[in-house]
């Protein structure tokens, strides 16, 4: 068990912080702290993606340019793995499109609504439900 | 052995995880927003730690950069403090923290070893990209290769959901110096 | 006017810098860490500086919101056009070996990946700047005193 722990160490630190992400998300009711709880979700998701891709004693998947050159590249050269630093990179650009998607909407919730905690939306929707007798 | 970034490694985690939780009891909306900003870069260098120099790269460019601006304009735009919530609700996230959570600690026995080359993920279609890029492409850096040629059908589809996501956010809030914008004035 | 000269006077300094900083970015990514996704960000960055302390309307008259509009298409088209192009010869999409007939040292694949590249940077560019102006745009209801 303590063997176990101690070879993934890292993942195990890694779900915590997810798990951080996770709280921060449900344990409030204010829009914007739940686009922060979310955006540290997805942090740490990369972290893991990229945690799992390390070798150790290998270089970044950098290829030497005058090997490539002189066709003279060490098969045994140790690199870590170059496929979820590729995934993860387009990963970080959408998710910055996403949260400026989501903002935008808490934005015009808070010109709607006059609030942006969950609560007082919910009252407020729920009042107008009352006016019309439904 | 503990080399050296393995006690760096350490350090950034013990940070990331106070910063994690001094955003859950936080309730000043400025503090929060700058703390993400702080937690971006930390993650940044632990991704450059990580042998991932590109990753690293963008997340400090993109997580510490343009979204700290973003939230911040967003908090600009709504409130500057976070109301108190009921210990209900806290209970709630616990009871959904500890229950996925332990799931994911159920899984972790099945996960590769950290840092081993010989595991399903590292031993793959990954080295392969690694060996054939030298040799089809002549490009050094693995990760464009693969980004743009290997892979270009998915990077074509990311910029599609990038563009998507600015044409969402021009239709709900408007670009400003639009024609309808130059009437009203 | 003389409020944040010291801000003024260095950002004047610094976005030469970081535009020249995204170019290299951008065109050192086959040697170097970086490419077309952090180039965007990194020239939108510029842009958004400038936007901060000069105010939006000057931001505005430096790069309109039409052009932000329209870059935003036109990236997206670019990397599919170029998908369209190997299609049209009779090859897979996006199969960048068609653009060139040198197969033998990759010179098509060289060639498939800058355009895609230039079709990438100016979409990422011109959505941050884009959101930017979305968010800046518009003038907060809070007053002052409430912070």
């Amino acid at each position: 068990m303590i063997e176990m722990l101690g070879e993934r160490f890292t993942y195990a630190v890694i779900i915590i912080l997810m798990m951080v992400g996770l709280y921060a998300l449900i344990a409030t009711g204010n829009l914007v702290k739940r686009m922060v709880g979310l955006t540290i979700f997805q942090t740490s998701v990369f972290l893991l993606y990229i945690s799992m891709g390390k070798v150790f004693g290998g270089a970044p998947p950098i290829l030497p340019y005058y090997e490539i050159k002189n066709d003279s590249l060490d098969p045994t050269a140790l690199y870590s793995n170059p496929l979820p630093h590729v995934l993860i990179l387009t990963a970080i650009v959408v998710g910055v499109a996403t949260l400026a998607m989501g903002l935008a909407l808490v934005v015009r919730i808070r010109e709607a609504y006059g609030t942006i905690e969950d609560d007082d939306i919910a009252e407020a929707d729920y009042s107008l439900e009352l006016e019309k007798g439904v | 052995m503990v080399d050296f970034t393995q006690v760096f490694d350490y350090v950034l985690m013990a940070m990331l995880l106070a910063i994690g939780v001094a955003v859950i009891r936080l309730k000043n909306l400025f503090a929060i927003v700058m703390l993400t900003g702080v937690y971006s870069l930390l993650s940044a260098a632990w991704f450059v730690s990580l042998d991932a120099l590109d990753v690293g790269f963008t997340e400090a460019a993109v997580g510490a950069g343009v979204s700290t601006v973003l939230l911040l304009a967003a908090m600009l735009l709504t409130a500057r403090d976070c109301d108190h919530v009921g210990a209900a609700r806290h209970w709630a996230a616990l009871a959904v923290t500890v229950a996925a959570g332990a799931a994911l600690f159920y899984a972790l026995p099945d996960m590769p070893i950290y840092g081993s080359g010989d595991t399903p993920a590292n031993s793959g279609v990954g080295m392969d990209y690694m060996m054939r890029t030298g040799e089809e492409l002549f490009i050094p850096n693995v990760v464009t290769a693969v980004l743009g040629s290997y892979r270009g059908f998915d990077t074509m589809g990311e910029v599609f959901v990038v563009f998507a996501a600015g044409v969402g956010v021009a239709l709900l809030m408007g670009l400003g110096g639009g024609k309808r914008d130059e009437e009203d004035v | 006017m003389g409020a944040h000269l010291i801000l003024r006077v260095v950002a004047k300094l610094l976005i030469p810098l970081i535009f020249i900083f995204g170019f290299y970015v951008h065109f050192h990514a086959k040697y170097a860490p970086g490419g077309a996704f952090q180039a965007g960000v990194i020239l939108a960055a510029a842009v958004i500086v400038y936007g901060l302390i000069y105010g939006m309307d000057a931001a505005r008259k430096a790069v309109p919101p039409w052009a932000a509009r329209v870059g935003m298409a036109l990236g997206a088209f670019i990397f599919a056009a170029v998908g369209f192009v190997s299609l049209i010869f009779g090859e897979n999409f996006l199969d960048y070996d068609v653009l060139h007939p040198d197969v033998e040292h990759a010179r098509g694949q060289y060639l498939g990946i800058i355009l895609v590249e230039i079709g990438v940077l100016l979409t990422v560019t011109t959505v941050i700047i884009a959101i930017f102006y979305a968010f800046a745009g518009r003038s907060p209801e809070i007053t002052e005193e409430e912070w």
